[in-house]
């Protein structure tokens, strides 16, 4: 470790004002406070210091997808093997798994940190690490299979269009890895929806819909057939996103971000109320056979899970206040379902439920702050009078 | 437009070629003032549409530019809205009925839109706040400077939008069947009315970074 920080004292001078590379300060500055905690000190006025800074942040919420991701690994590789009619090993499983995986992670962080580079570079400011979470959450939430160049294309108009355009990390009004999950949707629908692209490299006859689909092509046959039962959509064992199947190992992620207070347990609980009571609504009015799914299938199937534990949890594009936090998540949870099943054309409602709710957290925040400070006021008028 | 040329002959002055070029940049209908969005996202799909609309576009501004100004001392203020609304509407249904005539499949794409140039805020934004108050010739300068400024936005922007969402321009295939072979896929989100609202974002930004003059103070 020693010789580590010489090397990097000894480089240091060639990167500062005046130095050789200083137009690589930026880039610099990111590795050496990624390898050492930073040594600047507070120097007027007295402040609370936690040594948890915005790269101890990222790297919480990274630790807290793992289990996501490990199960997703092994999933692709189980779903691949199971179309074909085989069982694979454990390891069988994850190998290829990981060979689909991994490319995906690998080029969502090359093009999403070479974009974060260069417009540090050119602006002057320091890499921000919002995007080591942005490029672990954009391959958990698309199909196995989709085409590499695409991710590469969406993680740029995500790094480009939805963040650096404001201005860089935490200045964004969308969550990132969700702008370019709804370019994907968008641009290449073929490769994004439809149950051909759930499951890698699947045998022809093999039905690849995911439970969202089925619920979804209830309402043209008078009812839903689920493939798999309640438990396994809960365990996990469904073609889907990568990352997004198994509620289990979301819930462990939930639990280290709830444990650490990186995510708010406040959102987390009021997307699931919102959930629950919209399906609930849902399964009252009950006109069709989606409606008549039990809502709390709707918490298990497709990315609601996922994106009420890792998505709309994001602290930036997420509302700031105590009753903002409960008012977003509730209508994240309501809109979610509704989309879902009312526009069966849209089928990742939550994707759309949280990108909407996105644009209107800053507006929720300034009517909750505003009805405070009314309420303040009348506190005071009977001590004037 | 023609500038080369143009600036040779006496007619044009230092002022008048301020009113021709100011709005290709400094004073943009789109980019600057935003002003003709809804047209500018609705017929960018293809260049073909888009290039027929911008052109209609100069016409009506240049004429009714001309018309209001040449008639500006003898219109009474209090009906001058319904004055100027009376002739752009005569000319857009002129440019209606000979698209119609001559380019019927274009005028079916552009549908509505061709009609719409009525409510178009460039058309009365510039009667308004230049035709009344200056001189025919000038009028009609500055008329054709704000229509190409608008026409020109509306080009960039289908040139990428039919590119990139169709793989052709003009109608032609230009990208080479290699890339399709190779796993390329046309771009679904650029034939949506939000990608010419990107796009139109992104030709604001890099007018701005260039312009350091437009951007607002902090």
């Amino acid at each position: 470790m020693k010789s580590l920080r010489k090397q990097l004292d000894k480089i240091k001078p060639q990167f500062q004002k005046g130095g050789k590379f200083e137009k690589l300060h930026s880039t610099f500055d990111a590795f050496e406070t990624f390898l050492f905690v930073p040594d600047k000190t507070t120097l007027q006025g007295s402040h609370i210091r936690d040594s948890i800074d915005m790269k101890r942040t990222m790297s919480i919420v990274v630790a807290s997808v793992i289990p996501a991701l490990l199960f997703g690994i092994w999933n692709v590789g189980y779903q691949h093997y199971l179309s074909l009619g085989q069982t694979a090993g454990f390891w069988n499983n994850i190998l290829y798994g990981l060979g689909k995986v991994l490319p995906i992670i690998i080029v969502s962080y090359v093009t999403g940190l070479a974009i974060e580079f260069i417009f540090a570079q050119i602006r002057h400011h320091e890499v921000n690490e919002g995007f080591l979470v942005t490029g672990m959450l954009i391959p958990l939430i698309v199909p196995p299979d989709i085409p590499l160049w695409m991710v590469a294309v969406a993680t740029a108009f995500a790094v480009i269009i939805g963040k650096e355009v404001f201005g860089g990390t935490g200045m964004n009004i969308l969550n990132p890895a969700l702008t370019a999950r709804a370019f994907l949707f968008f641009a290449y629908p073929a490769f994004m929806s439809g149950e051909k692209v759930w499951i890698s490299d699947k045998a022809d006859g093999f039905s690849g819909a995911t439970p969202l689909a089925e619920a979804a092509a209830g309402i043209d046959t008078g009812s839903v057939h689920f493939t798999h039962s309640f438990m396994d959509m809960f365990c996990g064992f469904i073609p889907g996103s990568i990352g997004e199947t198994s509620v289990i190992a979301i819930l462990i992620g939930a639990v280290i971000l709830a444990f650490t207070g990186v995510g708010s347990l406040r959102i987390m609980i009021s997307v699931v109320l919102g959930g629950i009571f919209m399906g609930g609504l849902l399964n009252l009015v009950a006109v069709n056979a989606f409606m008549e799914v039990p809502f709390y299938y709707h918490l298990v199937i497709g990315g609601f899970a996922f994106g009420a534990i890792f998505m709309a949890t994001d602290p930036v594009t997420a509302a700031q206040t105590s009753t903002g936090k409960i008012i977003y998540g509730f209508l994240i949870g309501v809109f979610a379902v509704l989309i879902r099943v009312l526009n069966p054309a849209y089928p990742e409602g939550m994707m759309l439920a949280i990108l909407l709710m996105n644009v209107f957290a800053p507006l929720i925040d300034n009517y909750v702050v505003e009805a405070n400070i009314k309420r303040r006021l009348k506190r005071m008028k009977p001590v004037k009078a | 437009m023609n500038t080369a040329k143009t600036e040779r002959e006496p007619l044009f002055s230092a002022k008048t070629k301020k009113l021709l070029l100011g709005p290709l940049n400094k004073e943009n209908p789109i980019t600057v003032q935003v002003l003709g969005i809804c047209s500018a996202l609705a017929v960018t799909v293809k260049l073909e549409p888009a290039f027929v609309m911008a052109l209609s576009v100069v016409i009506v501004t240049a004429m009714s530019n001309l018309t209001i100004s040449a008639l500006r001392n003898t219109i009474p203020p209090r009906i001058r809205i319904i004055v100027q609304l009376v002739v752009i509407a005569a000319l857009v249904i002129l440019v209606d009925q000979v698209l119609k005539a001559y380019m019927y499949d274009v005028s079916k794409q552009l549908s509505v839109f061709v009609g719409l140039i009525i409510t178009n805020c460039i058309l009365m934004g510039r009667l308004e706040a230049f035709a009344m108050a200056n001189k025919p010739w000038d009028s009609f300068i500055d008329g054709i400077g704000n229509g190409v400024g608008y026409g020109i936005i509306l080009i960039v922007v289908a040139f990428f939008r039919e590119l990139l969402g169709s793989g052709t321009i003009w109608g032609l295939p230009v990208l080479p069947k290699v890339f399709y072979d190779l796993g390329y896929v046309n771009n679904g989100l650029m034939i949506l009315p939000p990608a010419a609202l990107f796009l139109v974002g992104i030709i604001i930004w890099i007018q701005r970074t260039k312009n350091p003059d437009l951007q607002e103070e902090n």
